[in-house]
């Protein structure tokens, strides 16, 4: 097991020089020379030679791409033009907003979808096997932003049920700690606050959690459908164990892997979604951030994003792999 | 040892059986004949088929011009003219013709999503060709190159798609030329891992030991024999992605990535900009969504019947 770790991990390696590689190249091809792209419009001759001389740009094209490098293992992703803070610092204070919902999001599509893919699968054919279907198909083709904007205005602004904005009520004077706001509340024990933090969650997830929900009843239904045909299903049959516990240990435990890898295919997915749904509900998270970084054309900002996310996203698909091995020993001993 | 099972449509020409000789029916000719039993797949069809003739006959479905705003007067902040017999949707914010905006929306999502795919297809199918054709040669430079451009193709990869096309658009600037090798250049690595996964898994098979055996080059196998019976996956997912495209472009415009041309009607851009009327006139927002939603539809029940189709697994 260690070893298939470490060899992923190397492999994680060559993807990030090369994307390293990439946003070296990105941030060249920009329009105008690369200090002014990186300063914006309120560059002036001194902020330009301060960068060129911190990036080097006035350097061989090389010894620049050493400088980055050596910038990036420092942990020094460039300042936004905004506002001069660290892309870094900004991304750690926000990213728990986003893993907050992202989270949420893929917890609902995964206790929604999994039972219902499932029973899809055992009533093949008939309406309640048609009905999920047509609806994960419509949830896979609805836009994000679409869905955000029609539960905003119906459940927000018309129904007011539900907060239209926002991480917490501002008026509630919450204490925060780790910026994971309904942890917050628990650990506080402001239990206000974690219920408030909560109810704010509920639309932004929903509009995030739907593609991720129908893929996920998708592949469970169809990953269901195949196991139950399968020869050593037949075999518990035939022993008479208890419906339940051949569904339990033997349909469900196999039926599982293609929908784990799915779940860690969503990651992608959520953290696209994230700019979108995040952006409606001015839920202030890095999605957000990134949105507002694209309206500004702050490309500091852009640059470190996309590394930083990229890197996340290699981890989770690296977790993925990982549980793989949990939940199939051939992939252990393999 | 896995096994390989034989591409679909029976036995290849490569064992020197002419194609008319071979019994049974061509592999896409067979894959048609099923999609057409398929409701699905025709539900998918007809909502594809009225997208496009809608998109081609805009010019004939509409007197106005999309953009025009020629009755912004009519339009307040807090009224927008509904439908009327001289403009059956109503106005939009801006006060043009809101039929005129949809259906010249659905010929600008058209043209966005054919270009971008066919820009994705490309140089997709091309970066996994080369790779699954060394891949499939073999031999150690063949290796060496096939790992190579699947490194390139995983950099791509480890950058969630919507957000690659961001970052692309972002350096093209804001034009339709920008959004769709946006799109496009996002779907490069699917196209690429697809085909070059598919050749690489034909050039495992019998058919290929055979030719091998009979002596053909390794360059005219691929050509001949690995590349085209590989490619059916690669076109199934091109329809799929043509949904994703229609949906991505709008994304982009919701980001503010998407052209500004105010000529160009374009259906996301419409959803943002209705946003803040939806009190006043939520058709405005409605309309244009529901109608990504269901173009999306079409080619998503159309493209997985086609897989499903040709898929050896699922055909009876």
């Amino acid at each position: 097991m260690l070893r298939f770790v470490l060899r992923r991990l190397a492999q994680m390696v060559p993807v990030l020089v090369g994307l390293s590689l990439l946003l070296f190249a990105w941030v060249r091809a920009l329009p105008g020379d690369p200090a002014r792209a990186l300063l914006g419009e309120r560059a002036t001759p001194e902020g330009l030679a301060r960068v060129n001389e911190a990036y080097g740009f006035d350097q061989p094209v090389l010894a620049q791409y050493f400088i980055y490098v050596k910038a990036l293992l420092q942990g020094d992703f460039g300042a936004s033009i905004q506002t001069g803070q660290p892309v870094m610092d900004s991304f750690l204070e926000r990213f728990p907003a986003t893993i907050e919902l992202g989270l949420t999001a893929l917890l609902l599509a995964v206790v929604v979808g999994v039972p219902l893919g499932y029973l899809a699968a055992r009533h093949q054919g008939r309406l309640l096997d048609t009905v999920v279907v047509s609806g994960s198909l419509l949830g896979v083709v609805t836009p994000v932003f679409f869905l955000a904007i029609l539960l905003k205005l119906v459940f927000a602004d018309t129904l007011h049920w539900l907060p239209t904005a926002l991480r917490q009520n501002p008026r509630i004077d919450a204490t925060h700690i780790t910026n994971f706001y309904v942890l917050d509340g628990l650990l506080t024990q402001e239990w206000d606050a974690a219920w408030d933090a909560m109810v704010h969650l509920v639309l932004p997830a929903i509009a995030l959690g739907t593609i991720p929900l129908a893929i996920i009843v998708r592949i469970t239904r169809a990953s269901v459908a195949e196991v139950m045909h399968e020869d050593y299903v037949r075999t518990a049959e035939a022993k008479g164990l208890a419906a339940s516990t051949i569904s339990r240990r033997h349909v469900l435990r196999n039926a599982l892997l293609p929908v784990v890898t799915t779940i860690g295919l969503q990651a992608g997915l959520l953290f696209a979604g994230a700019v979108l749904t995040e952006t409606v509900f001015a839920f202030n998270g890095i999605g957000q951030y990134l949105f507002e970084a694209i309206g500004r054309r702050d490309y500091p900002v852009l640059q470190g994003f996309i590394l930083f996310i990229a890197i996340v996203y290699s981890l989770i698909n690296l977790l993925v792999d990982l549980s793989y091995g949990l939940i199939d020993p051939r992939v252990r001993t393999g | 040892m896995t096994v390989t099972l034989p591409p679909a449509g029976g036995p290849p020409a490569s064992l020197g059986v002419a194609e008319d000789e071979v019994h049974g029916v061509s592999l896409w000719r067979g894959a048609l004949h099923r999609v057409r039993r398929n409701p699905t797949a025709i539900a998918g069809a007809v909502i594809v088929l009225a997208f496009v003739v809608i998109a081609l006959a805009a010019p004939l479905l509409t007197q106005y011009r999309p953009g025009s705003a020629q009755w912004s007067g009519q339009v307040t902040p807090s009224s927008v003219p509904g439908p009327s017999a001289d403009h059956w949707l109503g106005l939009d914010r801006f006060g043009s013709d809101m039929w005129t905006q949809m259906v010249y929306g659905a010929r600008q999502s058209l043209v966005y999503g054919v270009v971008s795919t066919a820009i994705g297809l490309t140089a997709g199918a091309t970066l996994g060709a080369l790779a699954g054709g060394f891949g499939a040669v073999g031999g150690r430079f063949g290796i060496w190159v096939d790992s190579f451009l699947m490194r390139c193709v995983d950099v791509m990869l480890s950058i969630p798609s919507l957000l690659l096309a961001v970052s692309i658009a972002a350096v093209l600037g804001q034009n339709s030329y920008a959004v769709m090798i946006a799109i496009g250049a996002a779907q490069v690595p699917i196209f690429a891992r697809l085909l070059r996964g598919s050749m690489l898994s034909q050039g495992r098979s019998d058919y290929v030991l055979a030719a091998d055996a009979l002596g053909l080059r390794k360059g005219r196998i691929v050509m001949s024999h690995v590349l085209p019976n590989s490619v059916g996956p690669t076109i199934v997912q091109a329809t799929l992605n043509l949904a994703t495209a229609i949906i991505e472009v709008a994304a982009l415009s919701y980001l503010g990535l998407g052209s500004s041309d105010p000529a160009i009607a374009e259906w996301g851009r419409m959803l943002v900009a209705a946003q803040d009327r939806f009190d006043a006139a939520p058709r405005l927002a409605v309309l244009p969504g529901v109608a990504i939603a269901i173009t999306a539809l079409g080619f998503t029940l159309f493209g997985e019947a086609l897989r499903e189709a040709l898929d050896p697994r699922t055909r009876r």
